[in-house]
């Protein structure tokens, strides 16, 4: 297959070639453990230092706040067993939400076993929380309040300072998943009152297998990975300095690029999805409209199944996913578009597209014009489309 | 993931459509779970399946099973219709992986359900027979939009 059009970036996105180039000398040339004593290796303690500075400054925060960590989902591992051991005593109350990623939820179910207390926060129809509710679930023992910054199958934002402010007036701490936001939005951690925050290169065109959890100074949560002194004793093994390299690169190339590169996503994103409304029927736009990530578009297909549509869409050199059932190995769609409110037929027929910047107009037009014909084959050899047209006819 | 043969039947389906006036037709499976296999038969007076056709609503193995399926049952006669069990429609296609071995089931229950309203419909009776358990009518509808 020559053509090959990557809309899946919000799974991981293409290493840059200036992330490469960046990272290769500390394969090759300054291979040194940065524990080393030897000048030759603890000159990457300081190439360590300014990667963290680097990535602090795009937070608003100090860069002995930035802790690398294998990715985002040690990040969210770390923050959340880690702060219920420390506060444990202070209550055993976690608050989420029903769209969080899995290594949220798996964390927060792993919890609940060892006899602490979450309450999974509901959505509105567009994937946004109620800051209602979340005001109504506190109590005096909660002790962490983890909310994702933005969701990574419909993309929907969520109102953080909004949420960070009534945290912050409660004494709790506040942790938010922002592997899917960080270098896609603007973030400051100060002014939407984040005490934790996790972030992950491979969703930035930086490598796979690096990430950091922001803690903020005062918070006391501990190490969750033991062994050496690295990260100042708070996540023990030796650096992974190449990826750290890569992931300050990739921040750095991301941050200079923000404002520019989200309106060109932005534009491109409205334009793929106002042709989709308009030339094919039954479909459904999942997630807010205004409030949502630049490179998301979400849909659901009436009457057709998510794996079908990616299969086809494959055969056409196109990549995308989808919350259908069948991709995701269990016999539930997506938890997202549940909680949103879909019914189990239409979740299984949803398609996620996440451009990146070099996705053109031509390929949005091209998977426009291939999703045209496919969604039409695949309704004509469903049932439900059969029986929708019969009752129609009626 | 899939083999060649589960891709070709995918692909170019066989028997994809409607028959009007069918002998026997079976809709199982639901949409909940993202799966509805519907197949219509048309069988003459020797009680020989003349024509078959086939809708589906799922991944790529529930159409290819259902394709697959349609081929193994045309043009043979009813008992020996019957006779055609998931696994032979599994091994026509090289094998499924195994989280989709349901598919290949719903295939064989689809022919079944087909089978028992041909049944009803002419008050005959099928050995090795029975009601078909799977039905989708009572699904909630889906709003409109
Ligand atoms: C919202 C969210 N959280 C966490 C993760 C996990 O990050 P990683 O792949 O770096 O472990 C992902 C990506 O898969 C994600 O989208």
């Amino acid at each position: 297959m020559d053509k090959l059009i990557y809309l899946d970036n919000a799974a991981t996105t293409k290493t840059a070639a200036e992330v490469v180039e960046a990272m290769l000398p500390y394969f090759t040339e300054n291979y040194g453990n940065p524990s080393s004593v030897y000048s030759f290796a603890a000159a990457n303690k300081d190439v360590i230092s300014r990667q963290r500075d680097i990535i602090a400054e795009a937070l608003g925060a100090k860069g002995n706040e930035i802790y690398f960590t294998a990715g985002g989902t040690e990040a969210d591992n770390w923050a959340l067993k880690a702060t219920a051991e420390a506060y444990g005593s202070k209550g055993k109350h976690i608050i989420t939400t029903k769209i969080e990623h899995h290594a949220i939820l798996h964390t927060c179910e792993y919890l609940e076993k060892d006899g602490y207390e979450v309450t999974y926060l509901n959505v509105d129809e567009n994937g946004i929380v109620k800051l209602e509710e979340l005001r109504e679930a506190i109590r005096p023992d909660t002790i962490l309040i983890s909310i994702m910054y933005a969701n990574n199958e419909i993309g929907s934002i969520q109102p953080i300072q909004e949420i960070g402010e009534i945290a912050h007036e409660h004494g709790i701490l506040f942790h938010t998943d922002a592997v899917q936001a960080f270098c896609q939005v603007p973030i400051d951690v100060n002014a939407c009152h984040i005490d934790m925050l996790s972030a992950s290169a491979h969703k930035l065109n930086g490598p796979k297998g690096i990430g950091f959890l922001y803690i903020r100074t005062g918070v006391k949560i501990r190490s969750f990975v033991h062994g050496g002194a690295q990260e100042r004793k708070r996540r023990a093994g030796t650096e992974n300095v190449t990826g750290i390299v890569g992931f300050g690169k990739a921040v750095e190339r991301a941050v200079s690029s923000l404002e520019e590169r989200t309106a060109g996503e932005k534009e491109l994103r409205d334009y793929f999805i106002s042709r989709i409304e308009a030339e094919i029927p039954y479909c459904r736009l999942n997630g807010d409209r205004i409030n949502r990530l630049p490179n998301n578009v979400n849909f659901s297909f009436r009457f057709v199944e998510g794996e079908s549509l990616l299969i086809m869409l494959d055969m056409k050199g196109i990549c995308a996913s989808s919350g259908s059932a069948c991709t995701s190995g269990s016999l539930d769609p997506s938890h997202v578009l549940l909680a949103i409110g879909l019914p189990h037929e239409i979740a299984h027929g949803s398609l996620r597209i996440t451009l990146s910047e070099e996705t053109t107009k031509e390929d949005l037009d091209y998977v426009v014009e291939s999703l045209k014909g496919i969604v039409e084959n695949l309704r004509g050899m469903s049932p439900l489309y059969e029986d929708f047209v019969k009752k129609q006819d009626k | 993931m899939y083999t060649e043969k589960v891709m070709d039947h995918f692909q170019n389906p066989r028997n994809v459509g409607e028959i009007e006036d069918a002998s026997g037709v079976g809709t199982v499976g639901n949409a909940k779970c993202g799966d509805i296999m519907r197949i219509y038969l048309d069988i003459d007076e020797n009680q020989v399946i003349q024509d078959v056709k086939f809708k589906t609503f799922g991944c790529g193995a529930a159409v290819a099973t259902s394709s697959m399926a349609t081929e193994l049952v045309k043009g043979k006669n009813i008992q020996d219709a019957m006779q055609i069990t998931n696994k032979a429609v599994m091994e026509a296609l090289d094998g499924l992986p195994p989280v989709k071995v349901h598919c290949s089931l719903l295939a064989e229950e689809a022919i079944h359900a087909a089978l028992w309203d041909y049944a009803e419909k002419h008050g005959i009776k099928i050995e090795g027979l029975e009601k078909p358990k799977s039905d989708i009518h009572e699904e909630e509808e889906a709003e409109e939009y």
